[in-house]
């Protein structure tokens, strides 16, 4: 049976226990935080998921491998290509076929915008948690040129279902690199007004730094990866550690900072949509001609395990297929980042203020289908 | 010294209260700045400029047969699409009929297409070799009886332009 705060001897009367979620507004989703009070002291966290569980996992098993694909947009459905590009990498190994020049650059691309995409909604998200509610506004504004982008080439705007085992559904619209540029442009000039609004702000620094504070060890030990991971100083970024698609041919930097509070999370963040501009630019002038998809007769992965990871705006996803040898996989299995970083909550929120647990659950950057599946 | 220290945080508590109150007529001025910038509108005005709104190109609205002139569609009930639908959103219904050299042919009957299951993942469209279907630029589908959904897509009278033999 699970075990609840309600079955804990409450010995201190003056303890409450608050339910924060499922439908708390920021909780970005249907999350549980069982939450023990002292006061205004949290004492300590029990999260509860499973508010979203639609059994991905299994409804895998049953679909082919390109039928698939769009279950993987649902789970983490802000790094929507990501997911999917995951999946394909993992089949595209068990199948030993590589794909062109073309399909790597357009694939790593699109990664990058996402990412973009992904740290914009969540730098308006963390801002109205905090009170900033102007900052919601900013970060769609800007974020609404991406899927426009998204929009003009694969035709929706949040879940794509675009990168599929062997290529890509179809090729770039002819604007597409025009729009990148503009965007790159564009968008340069915006970051700093971020800094301006959120970053400088005396209530905001205050509000942020030292709190939430989680050591190396302890996000190595829970497994915490991506941008919350570095904030701590956890060398952890898959496109450094294992590059995969067109992410040997370009320059950039893991971005690190060891002070691991929320500050630090969020600097992580603001830095890395540099970098991803960064990437960009590198990217889009350099695209390649080849065949946008292989032309393969069934895509069926030979008999065995597979595993491939890649770098969400989350963290390390992982996708591990177990084949026999049939058109759908006999096992699915998603190591999603969300849900080893939401766990650290208990430990780091513990001993602050309930209002400081939503600007540490906010710096997570938590995406509740994802831990569900 | 004492009274050193003491002007010096007295100094730095001044000085806390200046960097506080800078940053925020900082980000004051971002704000205050779009009230009188010109031309940085990026909002629309939604149902009334339904006329103008065009969707991009690509844009997946509803699933379409595509009908010509003569109300024809291409057709031919080789059932590809609805094998490719993770969700089982289509149904292909064909009926037999006496072809002129005698014999039975397939033809289409009812092209159903179930929008409440439809994920718009796309993979029907490119999975068709006689490029029959496309998305449309509709993008309004709420409705307020489920049934309504579930759509005919052969528009009534027509007729296929390659029979199967």
């Amino acid at each position: 049976m699970e075990e609840t705060l309600m079955d804990i001897d409450l010995k201190d009367k003056e303890e409450y226990i608050v339910n924060m979620g499922p439908q708390h507004p920021s909780t970005h989703g249907v999350l549980r935080f069982e939450t023990c009070l002292q006061g205004e002291k949290v004492k300590y966290i029990i999260p509860h998921c499973g508010y979203i569980h639609r059994g991905i996992e299994k409804m895998c098993e049953k679909l082919t491998y390109p039928q698939l694909l769009h279950l993987t947009d649902r789970m983490d459905y802000l790094s929507a290509h990501i997911n999917n590009e995951a999946v394909s990498l993992c089949v595209e190994n068990a199948m030993g076929i590589e794909v062109s020049d073309r399909v790597k650059y357009i694939r790593t691309i699109f990664a990058e915008l996402t990412r973009i995409a992904s740290h914009q909604l969540w730098w308006s998200a963390f801002g109205m948690d905090l009170g900033a509610l102007t900052t919601f506004f900013y970060g769609l504004r800007d974020r609404e040129k991406i899927l426009d982008i998204f929009e003009e080439t694969t035709g929706t705007r949040l879940i794509q279902s675009f990168i599929t085992p062997g290529g890509l559904m179809a090729d770039v619209h002819p604007n597409f690199q025009r729009r990148i540029k503009e965007f790159i442009t564009y968008f340069r000039k915006k970051l700093p007004e971020y800094d301006q609004l959120l970053t400088g702000n005396i209530i905001f620094r205050e509000r942020t730094k030292g709190i939430g504070v989680m050591s190396k060890e302890l996000a190595i030990d829970y497994g915490v990866t991506g941008p919350s991971g570095r904030g701590s100083g956890f060398h952890c970024d898959i496109r450094k550690i294992a590059p995969y698609s067109a992410y040997p041919f370009v320059k950039f930097n893991e971005i690190i900072f060891p002070e691991g509070d929320t500050y630090a999370r969020y600097l992580v963040r603001m830095k890395e949509m540099w970098e991803s501009l960064n990437v960009l630019e590198q990217l889009v002038d350099n695209i390649p001609q080849g065949q946008i998809m292989l032309e393969l007769k069934a895509i069926k992965a030979p008999k065995g395990e597979y595993y491939q990871r890649v770098e969400t705006a989350r963290g390390e996803l992982g996708v591990y297929i177990v084949s026999d040898g049939g058109p759908s996989p006999a096992r699915m299995k998603f190591r999603t980042p969300n849900f080893s970083n939401l766990f650290i909550i208990n430990k780091i929120a513990s001993g602050h203020k309930i209002a400081d647990l939503v600007a540490i659950s906010g710096s997570l950057d938590l995406v509740i289908p994802d831990i569900d599946r | 010294m004492a009274l050193l220290k003491t002007i010096k945080e007295v100094g730095n508590y001044f000085n806390e209260i200046y960097d506080g109150v800078a940053s925020l007529v900082r980000g004051m001025k971002v704000t205050g700045g779009y009230f009188i910038k010109r031309g940085q509108i990026v909002t629309q005005k939604y149902p009334e400029n339904r006329a103008t709104l065009k969707m991009f190109d690509n844009f997946k609205g509803e699933l379409q047969l595509i009908h010509d002139e003569n109300n024809q569609h291409s057709c031919n009930v080789c059932n590809t699409c609805a094998r490719k639908c993770p969700n089982g959103s289509i149904e292909v219904i064909y009926k037999k009929v006496e072809g002129a050299d005698g014999r039975s042919k397939k033809i289409l009957d009812k092209y159903i297409y179930h929008l409440e299951t439809c994920s718009f993942c796309g993979l029907c469209v490119p999975a068709c070799d006689e490029h029959a279907l496309r998305f449309d630029q509709e993008f309004e589908h709420a409705v307020f009886d489920k049934s309504k959904l579930t759509k005919v897509l052969n528009k009534p009278g027509s007729t296929c332009k390659v029979v199967k033999e």
